[in-house]
C-alpha cells in the first residue's frame, strides 16, 4: 500500500467543481484543480463524490471486554471504518466495567493494535456504573488512554448529589460528563414509549418526562457547577425545548441524537419484534420531526450511533426479555442522508458539522473534525450521495446482526475512509 | 382463522361466528349426561402457562377434552422451562412433538404473537390465554357470550369497565371486542390506572362511578392486584373500595336488567361486595360456564378445518 493517496475529482463538502486531493504523510498535502504529478500515489477516482472529514461517534458499544460473542474491538472498528468513522468513543458498560485506568488503557491499546479507527474509551462516572461512588476520573483522564468523556451510559447518574459532584470534579480535568437521561423511578419495568402504541400493545410505558426531567435537572446542575454537560441520545421533543432554554441562558450543554430516533417511530412496535427495542425507546413521528429540526438548527449538536450489538438469543425472544439496543455504525450515514439530506434539512457541510466537527469539539479531539484544507490531518471519508444499498444484518462487519433496517433500501454509500492518510475501508470492505 | 391472538383487529363477523358456535355447542351439550363430542379426536392441544392460573387453564382443558382432543398441560415449573430454556425453544419443541395447537399464558406482552411467528413453519395454531398487560381474547369472547345471553345483541348497549384498566389485559380485549360488536364502553377508574392515550380508544372515560351506573346495561368489575395497592396508584384499599367498589348501595343505582360481571378471581369486599357478587344480577358463574363453550368454539374454529367464510 502506498503512503500517498491521490483522490481525483472529489467535491469537497459536496460544493463547487470536483478537485484533486493529494494525501501524504497523514496530512492533506495539496488540493488543486488537476494534480498531475504524484507518481508514488495510489490514485482513486472519486467520480464527483462528496469528500468530508472522517466521522466521529461519541457513543459506541464495542462490547470488549465481556461480550466478545456480540462484538469485539476488532469487528467494531471494522464496522466503524466501513461506516466512514475515523474516531469512536467506546462506552464504559463492558464487563468488567471501564471504571479504572486498567480497563480504559486495555481498550485504548486494543484499538491502536487494530488500527482501523481511533478508539477512545469512555470512562464510567461511578464505580461499577452503580451511581453511588465516583470512579477515579482523574486517574483515567491522566492514563495513557487520555479519557475525555465520562458516562454511565445504560444507567442514569440519577442521584443529584453524585451528578453534582461529578460535574464539579470534571471541571478540573477538562473533560465532559455525558448523561444517559432516564429517571429510574419513572421507568420501572418500562418497555416502550409511553403513549398510544404502548397502551394498545400492553407495554409498560417509558414516559418522555423521565428523560426531560433529568435533562432539565442536569442543565441546572451544570450551569451551577460551571461544568460542561453532554446529553446522550436525545429522544423527545420536550428535551429539545429544555436544551434550547438551557443554551439560551448560557449553559455549556451539548447533545446528540441517534440515527434511529430520527428515522424510526413507535409504529414499529406492533410486530413485537425486539429488534426495535432500544433505550431510550423509539418515540412518535412528532418527536422524530422535532429531533430532525433541532439537529438542523444546532439545538442538538451532533449525531451519535449508540451502536449496540446483541446476540441472537437476546433479541429472538419475547419483548420483555430482550436487551435494548441496535447496530448503527454502518448505517448512520445512510440514515442521515435519508432523514436530513434528502429532506433538505442539511447540506453536506451540515453533515460534516453534525457527524464530525461538533463531536470532535465536544470530546476535545485535536486531529479530528478538521477543515478540509492543506496541512490538515487526512482523516477523510468519501461518500457517494446518489448510490443506494440494501441493508442485510448478516453482511455487516459486526459479530451481531441486530439491525432494525434489515431489508431496507437506503441512500448514501461510504466508498472510502482514510485514517491519517491510510485507507481503512473502501466500498464496504476493510483496507 | 389460524390463531387467536387478540380481539384488537378481530373481524366482527369472525367474532360473531365464534359466539354463534359457542351458543350451538352449549345447546348441544345441555342436559347431556356424557358431555363429549368427537370433533377434535386425534388432535393435540398443549397448554403452556407461565403464570399461575386455575380457572383459565381448567376451562381450556375441559374445552379440549369435551371436544375429544388430547390435552397436555405444560407449566413453567414442571418442564425444562424451569431450567432456563427460551420460550422459542420450548415452543419449537412442543410443535415438533406434535402439538396442533398451543395455548399460552405469559407475563410478557406480545408473547403469543412471537410464538405464532416462530411456529408459522410448523403450522401450529396459537391461542393467547393472556399476555402481560396486552390481551386475553377468550375472556372477552366469553364476556360477550354472557352479555348476549342476558341482553341479546350488543349493538347500542352500554358497558362500564371499572378499575385497573392500565394493567388489565381483560379490559383491553373487552374494549376492542365490545366496540367491534357495536357496544358503547365507558371506563371508570382513577387517572393513575388509565393507560396513556386513552382518548384514542373507542371509549369514554369517567371518574364517577355513581354517575355512570344508572345508564349502563352491564358493569364489568376488574380485579385490583395486590401489588397495585402498594404501588402508589391510589392512597389506600379503603379509599379505592369507597370510590370504585361495587357495593349494595351502588347495585341499586343500576337499571333492573343490568348485568354485573367479574373475570375473577374476585377480592370480595374490595372491588365487589359479597352480596353483589351473589346477587341475581351477577353473571359471574355464568361467565365461567360460558368460558368452556367459548373456548370449545375457538378450538373448533382453529382446528376443525371447516371452510372459513371470513378468514
Amino acid at each position: 500500500m502506498s503512503d500517498q493517496v491521490l483522490i481525483k475529482g472529489a467535491r469537497i463538502y459536496g460544493e463547487g467543481d470536483p478537485v484533486d486531493v493529494l494525501v501524504a504523510n497523514g496530512v492533506i498535502r495539496e488540493i488543486g484543480a488537476a494534480i498531475g504529478s504524484a507518481p508514488d500515489a495510489e490514485v482513486i477516482d472519486a467520480k464527483g463524490q462528496v469528500l468530508l472529514p472522517g466521522f466521529v461517534d461519541l457513543h459506541t458499544h464495542l462490547r470488549e471486554p465481556g461480550r466478545e460473542d456480540t462484538e469485539t474491538i476488532e469487528t467494531g472498528s471494522a464496522a466503524a471504518a466501513i461506516g466512514g468513522y475515523t474516531a469512536v468513543f467506546a462506552m464504559a458498560n463492558t464487563d468488567p466495567v471501564a471504571d479504572n485506568a486498567v480497563i480504559v488503557e486495555h481498550v485504548w491499546r486494543r484499538g491502536r493494535e487494530v488500527g482501523l479507527v481511533d478508539v477512545h474509551p469512555v470512562g464510567a462516572v461511578t464505580v461499577g456504573l452503580n451511581g453511588q461512588k465516583l470512579a477515579e476520573l482523574g486517574t483515567m483522564a491522566k492514563s495513557a488512554a487520555n479519557v475525555r468523556v465520562f458516562s454511565d451510559d445504560g444507567h442514569c447518574v440519577d442521584d443529584p448529589l453524585i451528578m453534582r459532584r461529578a460535574l464539579e470534579y470534571s471541571t478540573s480535568l477538562g473533560v465532559v460528563v455525558a448523561q444517559h437521561a432516564e429517571e429510574p423511578r419513572l421507568t420501572v419495568g418500562a418497555q416502550a414509549n409511553e403513549g398510544v402504541q404502548a397502551s394498545r400493545l400492553g407495554y409498560a410505558g417509558w414516559p418522555a418526562s423521565a428523560e426531560e426531567s433529568i435533562v432539565a435537572r442536569d442543565c441546572i446542575l451544570a450551569k451551577h457547577a460551571g461544568a460542561r454537560l453532554h446529553i446522550c441520545h436525545v429522544s423527545t421533543a420536550g428535551t429539545v425545548d429544555v436544551l434550547r432554554w438551557a443554551k439560551d441562558r448560557g449553559t455549556e450543554v451539548s447533545a446528540e441524537v441517534t440515527p434511529h430516533h430520527l428515522l424510526l417511530t413507535d409504529d414499529r412496535l406492533a410486530t413485537y419484534d425486539p429488534v426495535n427495542k432500544v433505550n431510550p425507546p423509539l418515540r412518535t413521528a412528532g418527536d422524530a420531526t422535532r429531533l430532525r429540526a433541532a439537529l438542523a438548527e444546532g439545538v442538538i449538536d451532533c449525531v451519535a450511533t449508540d451502536h449496540a450489538p446483541h446476540a441472537v438469543q437476546d433479541k429472538d425472544c419475547e419483548w420483555a426479555a430482550a436487551r435494548p439496543g441496535m447496530l448503527g455504525l454502518q448505517t448512520a450515514l445512510s440514515v442521515i442522508t435519508e432523514t436530513m439530506v434528502r429532506t433538505g434539512l442539511l447540506d453536506w457541510r451540515g453533515v460534516a458539522r453534525v457527524m464530525s466537527e461538533r463531536p470532535a469539539e465536544i470530546a476535545g479531539l485535536p486531529d479530528q473534525g478538521r477543515p478540509l484544507e492543506t496541512g490538515e490531518p487526512a482523516n477523510l471519508v468519501l461518500v457517494d450521495p446518489d448510490a443506494e444499498w440494501t441493508v442485510r444484518g448478516a453482511e455487516l462487519a459486526s459479530v451481531a446482526a441486530n439491525t432494525p433496517y434489515e431489508g431496507m433500501r437506503l441512500p448514501g454509500v461510504v466508498t472510502l475512509t482514510l485514517l491519517r492518510g491510510r485507507v481503512t475501508a473502501r466500498e464496504g470492505k476493510i483496507g | 382463522m389460524k390463531h387467536l391472538l387478540a380481539t384488537d383487529g378481530l373481524d366482527p363477523d369472525q367474532a360473531r361466528s365464534i359466539l354463534d358456535t359457542a351458543d350451538e355447542l352449549k345447546k348441544t351439550l345441555l342436559g347431556r349426561e356424557v358431555r363429549k363430542l368427537p370433533t377434535l379426536r386425534g388432535r393435540t392441544v398443549i397448554t403452556m402457562f407461565y403464570e399461575n392460573s386455575t380457572r383459565t387453564r381448567v376451562s381450556f382443558e375441559i374445552a379440549g377434552k369435551w371436544m375429544s382432543a388430547d390435552v397436555i398441560n405444560v407449566s413453567a415449573g414442571g418442564s425444562s422451562v424451569g431450567k432456563g430454556e427460551s420460550l422459542r425453544d420450548t415452543a419449537l419443541t412442543l410443535a415438533a412433538a406434535g402439538a396442533d395447537c398451543v395455548i399460552v399464558r405469559h407475563p410478557a406482552s406480545g408473547a403469543a404473537h412471537r410464538l405464532a411467528g416462530w411456529l408459522a413453519d410448523a403450522g401450529t395454531s396459537v391461542v393467547n390465554a393472556g399476555d402481560g398487560m396486552h390481551e386475553h381474547p377468550t375472556q372477552a369472547l366469553l364476556d360477550a357470550a354472557t352479555l348476549r345471553e342476558r341482553l341479546g345483541e350488543l349493538k347500542g348497549r352500554r358497558v362500564a369497565i371499572v378499575g385497573d384498566v392500565l394493567h388489565s389485559r381483560v379490559a383491553r380485549s373487552n374494549i376492542h371486542l365490545l366496540a367491534a360488536l357495536g357496544a358503547e364502553v365507558v371506563l371508570v377508574a382513577p387517572p393513575t390506572l388509565l393507560p396513556a392515550g386513552v382518548e384514542t380508544l373507542p371509549v369514554t372515560v369517567s371518574h364517577e362511578l355513581d354517575a355512570e351506573l344508572p345508564a349502563v346495561d352491564a358493569v364489568m368489575m376488574l380485579r385490583v392486584q395486590a401489588e397495585r395497592m402498594h404501588g402508589g396508584f391510589f392512597p389506600s384499599a379503603r379509599e379505592y373500595s369507597i370510590t370504585y367498589g361495587l357495593n349494595e348501595k351502588r347495585l341499586k343505582l343500576l337499571p333492573e336488567h343490568a348485568v354485573v360481571m367479574h373475570p375473577g378471581p374476585m377480592l370480595r369486599g374490595m372491588e365487589i361486595a359479597s352480596v353483589v357478587a351473589d346477587a341475581p344480577s351477577s353473571a359471574i358463574t355464568e361467565q365461567v360456564r360460558n368460558g368452556v363453550h367459548v373456548r370449545m368454539a375457538v378450538l373448533y374454529h382453529l382446528l376443525a378445518g371447516e371452510e372459513d367464510k371470513t378468514a
